[in-house]
């Protein structure tokens, strides 16, 4: 698998944390480096529903890659957002297609966070990156 | 001073929780079941399952006998004066949704029905629904500071126009005892029929549907040591009376015909299909075992919990409970700390509580709150968890802030 730098970076981080709390604080770490959304694009539009906490999801293609933008205001959650971004960010549609997401989180030692019961939405932020991705 | 759990053996699943380091603080949404429910379930599966109330045979026999047996052991339970008086469905939220059809042909526009603020969805929704279907007016009746429906408000507000009271016996949110009599009261007098959702009060103490005046009252097995899949209607006899048939099919029927038929009273009339038979039977069991314990030590053992949860969060800075929580469960948030945050970091550590709206997405919005961390107790849960939880709720938010 080749990865994009910023991705290796938080594969070799996160593979080496130690237990649920340095996990925790990594998290917080890699949230703190999302780049802020602008207000504008808090909106409704661009709401991701089905979380218990809010989020923004903002898609943009340019010369065929996507890049992509994302908020919450929960810490942990924009962490996950954060390591969300850093792998799917600028990749091509049929990239995007072919990524195994879930496994990224795995590897991770994050896979728990995609367990169905999970209220913390980011199956519904891969829901709807696919969407906004799909086709086009 | 450790507070053991004198139950907590009979409840094969708090060892193996433990086993898998979890901490089960989240009984408000389902319970554990007692070993007694887990034999009678494989007694019956082992023994020899069959439908009920349709075949002669032997095992049929057995079945309905043991079905019957359990709806027997509901009413006394509740202290209804005839077991036919209790119907079972598939759950509390059924219950309420069977009563908001059996008794729409009673309504017409113009006509009011009365819930509190504090109503959880499935003691909500099916009323709204109703009243957008027949052009009613859905009444909120409002809650106090502490969390109990405003009574002076509410006597108020229940009137001649009111045809249907429906409200919460406990909060599943806020911990609250409903100041139920006088409000059963006044709604009789002012002719309206009464609604408990008993869903969370029938799992404290014992309550007398007879006593309470009420016509019907509803809640879930799964709640109450029970299995789940089940849920239990009671009505005044008169009052099961007024209910229209709404859902059609297998033995609620007297009499078929292609174009006309005719239908069976309540109980049976409104269990139409083949019902949860294990469960049914299984919740008997529950109900044998928990009219074993000692019903003063379970009541003071979960009081004890409940002071201790409270003095916890309470000592805990920034910590705020929501209303005043009088047993069984408390809901919070911690300034400054994302609910989803702390649910998080608490899910790490093994603590099983929950977050969020609570199915109770209005009360917890008009708290000016979109989610809040709920804990709650059962007659197998001790000290220990408490701690557990309390150090996990420090760890986590010394990372959080
Ligand atoms: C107060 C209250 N009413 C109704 C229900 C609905 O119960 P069920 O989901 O078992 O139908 C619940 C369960 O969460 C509840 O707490």
């Amino acid at each position: 698998m080749s990865l994009p730098d910023a991705a290796r970076e938080a594969l070799d981080v996160f593979e080496q944390a130690a237990g649920w709390e340095q996990r925790a604080r990594l998290l917080m770490q890699w949230g703190e480096r999302l780049p802020p959304l602008d207000a504008t694009q808090q909106c409704e539009a661009n709401r991701v529903h089905g979380c218990e906490s809010q989020v923004w999801l903002v898609a943009e293609q340019t010369d065929g890659r996507w890049h992509f933008k994302a908020a919450s205001d929960a810490r942990l959650l924009r962490g996950l957002l954060a390591l969300l971004l850093v792998r799917a960010d600028g990749l091509t549609g049929s990239q995007l297609q072919q990524l195994d997401l879930p496994a990224w989180f795995t590897a991770l030692g994050l896979g728990r966070q995609l367990s169905p019961s999970r209220s913390n939405g980011l199956n519904a932020v891969l829901r709807r990156m696919a969407q906004l991705t799909d086709g086009a | 001073m450790f507070q053991p759990s004198p139950w907590r053996a009979d409840f094969p699943a708090i060892a193996a929780l433990q086993r898998q380091h979890q901490t089960y603080l989240d009984s408000a949404a389902t319970t554990q079941k007692p070993q007694h429910l887990l034999d009678a379930l494989s007694h019956y599966y082992t023994q020899g399952a069959a439908n009920v109330h349709r075949a002669q045979h032997l095992p049929g026999a057995l079945a309905t006998q043991a079905f019957e047996a359990s709806r027997e052991k509901v009413a006394a339970w509740l202290n209804a004066a005839d077991a036919q008086q209790i119907v079972f469905t598939h759950g509390a939220t059924s219950a309420l949704n069977l009563l908001a059809y059996g008794l729409e042909w009673r309504l017409e526009a113009g006509d009011e029905i009365a819930v509190s603020a504090l109503e959880h969805h499935a003691n909500l929704l099916p009323w709204q629904q109703l009243a957008q279907r027949r052009g009613l007016r859905l009444v909120i009746l409002p809650l106090d500071a502490n969390g109990h429906i405003d009574l002076e408000a509410a006597l108020q507000l229940i009137g001649p126009r009111t045809r249907v009271l429906a409200v919460s016996q406990l909060s599943n949110v806020l911990g609250t005892w409903q100041p139920l009599q006088p409000l059963l009261d006044h709604a009789r007098a002012q002719g309206a029929l009464s609604v408990v959702d008993g869903a969370q009060g029938v799992v404290h103490g014992r309550h007398d549907v007879q006593q309470l005046g009420c016509d019907f009252y509803v809640f879930s097995s799964h709640k109450l040591y029970g299995p789940d899949g089940l849920g239990v209607l009671y009505g005044r006899r008169e009052a099961l009376g007024l209910l229209r048939h709404w859902q059609f099919g297998g033995e609620m029927v007297q009499l078929a015909g292609y174009q006309q038929s005719s239908f069976r009273a309540a109980p049976l009339g409104f269990e139409a299909g083949t019902p949860p038979i294990a469960s049914v039977i299984g919740l008997g069991a529950s109900l044998d075992y928990l009219a074993s314990l000692d019903a003063t030590s379970v009541v003071e053992h979960e009081a004890a919990l409940h002071r201790h949860l409270l003095r916890g969060l309470n000592d805990r800075e920034g910590v705020r409970i929501l209303g005043v929580p009088q047993l069984a469960l408390a809901s919070f948030v911690v300034e400054g700390v994302h609910n989803a945050d702390l649910a998080h970091l608490l899910t790490e550590q093994g603590i099983a509580v929950r977050a969020g709206h609570h199915c109770a997405m209005p009360l917890v919005n008009s708290l000016g709150l979109d989610g809040a961390i709920r804990v709650s107790l059962a007659l197998y849960n001790d000290s220990h968890d408490l701690e557990r939880f309390f150090s996990a709720l420090d760890q986590a938010l010394e990372l959080l802030r």
